[in-house]
């Protein structure tokens, strides 16, 4: 699968989704689905490759310019990893995923005063812990 | 509220963060509810730019949710522009309407716009009771027909069901309505005073019978025998004594349509004005968010000693306009008796003092307050 799969991922090109609501939490993306309202935390790596999802770039070259020069990971992995991350998030409607450049309207979230380095030496993880919809509260 | 955003929400007050905004973009009001506290004229509400200003503020500082509210939040004509840019800037957001005037063309653009939910107010699912309610004939026509909109676009749709005496006998009418039409349902027995003061409306809410028998609605509570179990016969443990009475003003706040920046809707304690301060601003500074956030449960008269105290759902902002944000909230004593049938230690001080100036009553449940926080440590 490895030469096959780094092939595509040459040309394979991630957006963020124009319905997805996101927040800097200190090192952490919060995401949330617009589509079902599911709700995600992305690690630092993760969010660094979230953050580069401009429907412009390749995904390997996002992977070798913000991923490897700040982190100890070979590069074959970490574009694999990137490659599995980008198809989670691709199921929840948080990212599209084409082999053609993709036209988006959506700035990046901007990470909030208190947020820090995100440079942590750590490999690329999937995103984890799909939860349940928020609760509500009655209006008055 | 999910795992994820509780651990996310408790994240947020260890970094004091706002995690949560409710901005209320108008008080005007196409409906004119019989219960409802606000002040429907205009007295100066931010333009499109002032609140296009607070939105990226708010961003900045890390909010997360905004619920945009009123009044009508259809009313402004800039409604849909402030949206877009509220979604630009990637907030989780909830809108509270009446729905009156959503259609079709409304609909589809709240869906693309990615709004996370619509939260909309129905009193009773037979048309005399929620137009007399509203005083608009044909509103829960409207309404109804709104939600059918919204849920053909695959919106999330909650119904919030205020009750008091009016629609009391109503409450499952609105539940089946909700099933019927793939709606959330969700109820409310409190009314709160007006904004001006006047508590006229009180004599609307629904009395302790009706709540002892919406309190034991097995449709509503799940387990009736464990929703009304009496209380621990102890005082509050240390770690209750020691948690934070809710998140106004830890993770969550307030924006009025004038600026004016309170904990929460129902705290009407001032901490500044978004017109005159940066948002982060009077968030990290105001002496008064500093000293709301300094009270504990065992700085809380009555409270303190009370066997309530570990399950009571007592309102901050409630007892503040009793006139003491340290005193008890006496509605949600009454709610706590009405379920257990175990008066508070501030309902036995009443009746032995009877000379003593009787409370306010006010029944109210936290409208984006309602989760009890279980740490600490006051946000920085």
């Amino acid at each position: 699968m490895g030469d096959d799969w780094i092939k595509m991922s040459k040309n394979l090109y991630i957006a963020r989704s124009p319905r997805i609501a996101a927040r800097m939490l200190g090192e952490e993306m919060l995401v949330m689905s617009g589509h079902d309202s599911t709700l995600f935390t992305l690690n630092p790596t993760a969010t660094i490759l979230w953050q580069a999802a401009d429907g412009a770039t390749p995904l390997e070259e996002i992977v070798e310019r913000r991923i490897c020069p700040h982190f100890e990971v070979n590069r074959d992995e970490a574009v694999q990893d990137a490659e599995q991350l980008a198809e989670d998030l691709a199921k929840h409607g948080i990212l599209s995923l084409s082999e053609q450049p993709i036209l988006v309207e959506t700035k990046p979230p901007q990470a909030n005063v208190d947020a820090g380095n995100v440079a942590k030496p750590i490999p690329p993880q999937p995103a984890a812990k799909p939860y349940a919809p928020v609760q509500e509260q009655p209006r008055r | 509220m999910s795992a994820l955003l509780q651990e996310m929400s408790e994240r947020a007050l260890r970094l004091g963060v706002p995690f949560s905004v409710q901005l209320d973009i108008t008080y005007r009001c196409n409906e004119q509810c019989v219960h409802c506290y606000l002040d429907h004229d205009d007295h100066g509400e931010m333009t499109t730019v002032e609140i296009k200003h607070l939105l990226k503020e708010m961003a900045e500082a890390g909010v997360f949710i905004l619920t945009l509210s009123g009044g009508e939040i259809f009313l402004r004509k800039d409604f849909f522009e402030i949206l877009e840019c509220a979604r630009a800037l990637t907030f989780c957001i909830k809108l509270k309407t009446n729905a009156v005037l959503i259609r079709e063309t409304q609909a589809a653009r709240l869906r693309e716009l990615g709004v996370q939910s619509v939260q909309i107010s129905i009193y009773s699912h037979r048309p005399e009771v929620h137009d007399a309610i509203t005083k608009v004939k044909g509103s829960l026509r409207r309404s109804i027909q709104a939600i059918r909109f919204l849920k053909s676009q695959g919106l999330k749709v909650i119904m919030a069901n205020v009750l008091m005496t009016e629609n009391m006998q109503d409450y499952r009418g609105v539940r089946a309505l909700a099933e019927e039409l793939g709606a959330e349902y969700t109820l409310d027995p409190t009314i709160t005073p007006k904004m001006d003061g006047d508590r006229a409306i009180l004599d609307l809410n629904a009395g302790e019978s009706a709540l002892q028998n919406l309190f034991r609605d097995e449709l509503f509570v799940g387990n009736a025998e464990e929703f009304c179990a009496p209380p621990p016969s102890s005082s509050p443990s240390d770690e209750t004594l020691a948690s934070l009475p809710c998140s106004a003003g830890h993770t969550a706040c307030y924006v009025s349509p004038y600026g004016e920046f309170y904990p929460c809707v129902q705290f009407p304690l001032s901490c500044g004005n978004v017109r005159q301060q940066r948002f982060i601003d009077i968030w990290r500074n105001s002496e008064q968010l500093k000293e709301v956030r300094s009270i504990r449960l065992r700085d809380l008269s009555g409270c303190s000693a009370c066997t309530h105290g570990s399950t009571c759902t007592r309102c901050p902002g409630l007892a503040f306009m009793e006139g003491n944000m340290r005193g008890p909230s006496t509605s949600d004593c009454e709610k706590s008796f009405a379920r257990t049938g175990i008066p508070s230690v501030n309902l036995l001080a009443k009746k032995s003092s009877p000379s003593l100036p009787r409370l306010v009553q006010i029944q109210l449940v936290p409208a984006i307050t309602g989760t009890r926080l279980s740490g600490v440590g006051a946000p920085a």
